[in-house]
């Protein structure tokens, strides 16, 4: 069997994630990879993969059921957890970390798994900071409302320009050592607070 | 206390079941600051999760099913590493639910809302051989996982009640939320499983609680704080100050006025995420069995009391008689010398000693003599212990395990599933 026929079965509840290991393992050169999109695959849809690696997000609070069917099911040749022995223990540190676990069918090689685990976490691992990045820019985007609504309000209330609203809310975050935004949401509340009702 | 002494950090892996209450309340009533603890919480989804991080050390200890550190001890699950258990982390709080047409077979088949074992037992077996009669399907069972105290007290009571569960019906694994819906959805027909997971069925109108594991086998433990074997042996001092603090933790859970409190405390999203209201049945033990409405349950689940904490060595020794009996693992004296080194009482007594408690001078006991509570030889004060009869009438000595598991006429491993 050449390296390129290596069976891999993706089970990840996520769309986006799961492409995104799909694509970085078919760029790799493997041309077998399956991904199944849902928490519990049935035996069937397992059976018809067979796979000779399956990797799993460790999330997956269905975990102990695949694990189960994998021991009781004689139509699937039986994947075990890759953790066999101490000396895959950084393989396995990294795959943790980047929150996949993985499973390999007996007699599949080490040296034949470690690139094809490489190249999952490696994808996992962007895939974490891609959805960072989008939780941070989302975030920003938020903040950046509360400060436009809180410069609004000291506009309004202190009869101030724009600049100086902002000058004023960054001052103040610094004195305090907080964040502008901190800052804002306060201004916010205060206003809330002081007119009983939405400033 | 030893407030004064500096803050070691434990971290501690847990699932969301109401049975984790004493690690999670050590927390966040702070009994483990009181104790120089910096008690870190990591919720989990899987007890596969728990198991890795363990065996990685990622966590020093974990809210595990009782099973799982002797299974790791004896190298049973991947990665291996000894997993020790220094203390339990209570009794009780398990049910049976099935699904409403196999209820209505039980109810032809002479079944009540009594939830007697042996009653209910025989009406599924009348439904069991019914259905095998007519060349129906096998009934499915689910369970939370095959080294699961759940696993080993369904197939007890259906090869007690004469129902081979590795042949007249088909075990499968749920996690325990999912349980009620899989009922509902017909992929299963009935679950063992803890509390509020049953009385989610009752309230879902898609099941009926048939009987509960403290029926079963009266006083029976339940899940329990497991403990990295390398970690524990190079941290004696913070293994005794947690154990301290989830022995006052576990004071504060039993008392009957913290109730409303407590659920309200685990309801919140980092912890357990469930309604106040639906764990509120599970903790103070209102069940509703059979067609019934809730009422109290006798002796359902408990925290502290009846030395409720307390790792007996002959509860460990009977999950591992039925890992035995079930095939999981060969009965020899290697291996059970295994499995009675990973229970290790010793720990409690060294931490627990010190304040004075009321502990049992035995650390192991023959299950299923007690038929009320009896109080116990103590070196210090009074201790009562809580019933502990098998429903069959069986009697476990930890001493003859091998007679015990010969002595079950239903056992080994079943075949592998289509």
């Amino acid at each position: 069997m050449d390296d390129a026929d290596i069976k891999i079965l993706v089970i990840d509840e996520n769309r986006i994630r799961a492409s995104v290991i799909e694509e970085g393992l078919r760029e790799a050169g493997y041309a077998h990879v399956r991904v199944i999109v849902e928490s519990r695959p049935t035996v069937r849809a397992i059976v018809d993969a067979d796979p000779d690696v399956v990797f799993i997000d460790l999330e997956n609070p269905n975990r102990d059921v695949l694990e189960h069917m994998f021991q009781v099911s004689r139509a699937i040749s039986r994947p075990i957890a890759m953790f066999v022995d101490r000396s895959d223990r950084d393989m396995i540190e990294a795959a943790v970390d980047a929150g996949v676990s993985a499973y390999i069918v007996d007699g599949l090689k080490k040296e034949r798994l470690k690139p094809i685990l490489d190249t999952a976490i490696s994808r996992f691992n962007a895939f974490s900071r891609m959805r960072e990045e989008l939780d941070r820019t989302k975030r920003a985007l938020e903040e950046r409302k509360v400060i436009d609504r809180a410069k609004g309000v000291l506009m309004r209330l202190r009869g101030i320009g724009e600049d100086e609203a902002h000058a004023l809310l960054r001052r103040t975050a610094m004195n305090e050592n907080r964040r502008i935004a901190e800052v804002a949401q306060s201004v916010l509340t205060a206003a809330d607070l002081l007119s009983g009702g939405k400033p | 206390m030893t407030a004064a002494s500096p803050t070691v950090t434990i971290r501690a892996g847990f699932i969301p079941l109401l049975d984790a209450a004493i690690l999670i309340l050590a927390r966040i009533k702070g009994f483990a600051e009181e104790e120089g603890i910096d008690l870190v919480l990591v919720r989990e989804s899987s007890w596969a999760s728990i198991r890795d991080r363990v065996a990685l050390g990622h966590f020093d200890v974990a809210h595990m099913l009782a099973p799982m550190p002797i299974a790791a001890s004896l190298g049973l699950t991947p990665f291996g590493g000894a997993v020790i258990t220094p203390m339990c982390l209570g009794l009780g709080g398990n049910a049976i639910t099935v699904s409403n047409a196999v209820w209505y077979g039980m109810s032809m088949a002479g079944a009540d809302s009594g939830g007697d074992p042996k009653r209910m037992g025989e009406a599924l077996r009348a439904v069991v051989e019914e259905r095998k009669r007519k060349g129906l399907p096998r009934l499915t069972f689910a369970v939370v996982h095959p080294f699961s105290s759940h696993n080993y007290y369904l197939r007890y009571w259906l090869a007690a009640c004469g129902i081979d569960p590795r042949a007249d019906v088909a075990l499968t694994v749920v996690p325990p939320p999912y349980m009620a819906d899989a009922l509902a959805g017909g992929h299963i027909d009935g679950y063992c499983v803890g509390e509020p997971w049953n009385s989610a069925a009752v309230v879902a109108g898609v099941g009926h609680i048939v009987t509960t594991t403290s029926a079963i086998w009266k006083s029976s433990p339940e899940k329990v704080l497991g403990a990295r074997a390398d970690w524990a042996e190079q941290n004696p001092e913070a293994l005794s100050a947690l154990l301290r603090a989830m022995h006052r933790a576990s004071l504060w859970c039993d008392s009957p006025k913290n109730a409303p409190e407590l659920v309200e405390l685990l309801s919140s999203s980092r912890y357990l995420d469930v309604q106040p209201s639906t764990m509120m049945a599970g903790l103070t033990g209102r069940i509703a069995l059979g067609d019934g409405q809730p009422r109290a349950v006798t002796d359902f689940r408990y925290f502290a009391k009846r030395a409720a904490t307390f790792p007996w060595i002959s509860h460990g020794l009977w999950f591992f008689s039925q890992m035995a009996r079930w095939g999981q693992i060969d009965l020899t004296p290697a291996t059970l010398d295994i499995a009675r080194r990973s229970i290790r009482p010793d720990l409690y007594r060294k931490a627990l000693g010190p304040l004075g408690i009321a502990l049992p001078n035995a650390s192991a006991k023959i299950e299923g003599t007690l038929t009320m509570e009896t109080p116990v030889a103590t070196a210090n004060g009074r201790l009562f212990l809580g019933p502990d009869g098998f429903f069959d009438g069986r009697v476990f000595d930890p001493d003859l395990i091998e007679d015990y598991v010969a002595g079950f006429e239903i056992k080994g491993p079943g075949p592998l599933e289509g």
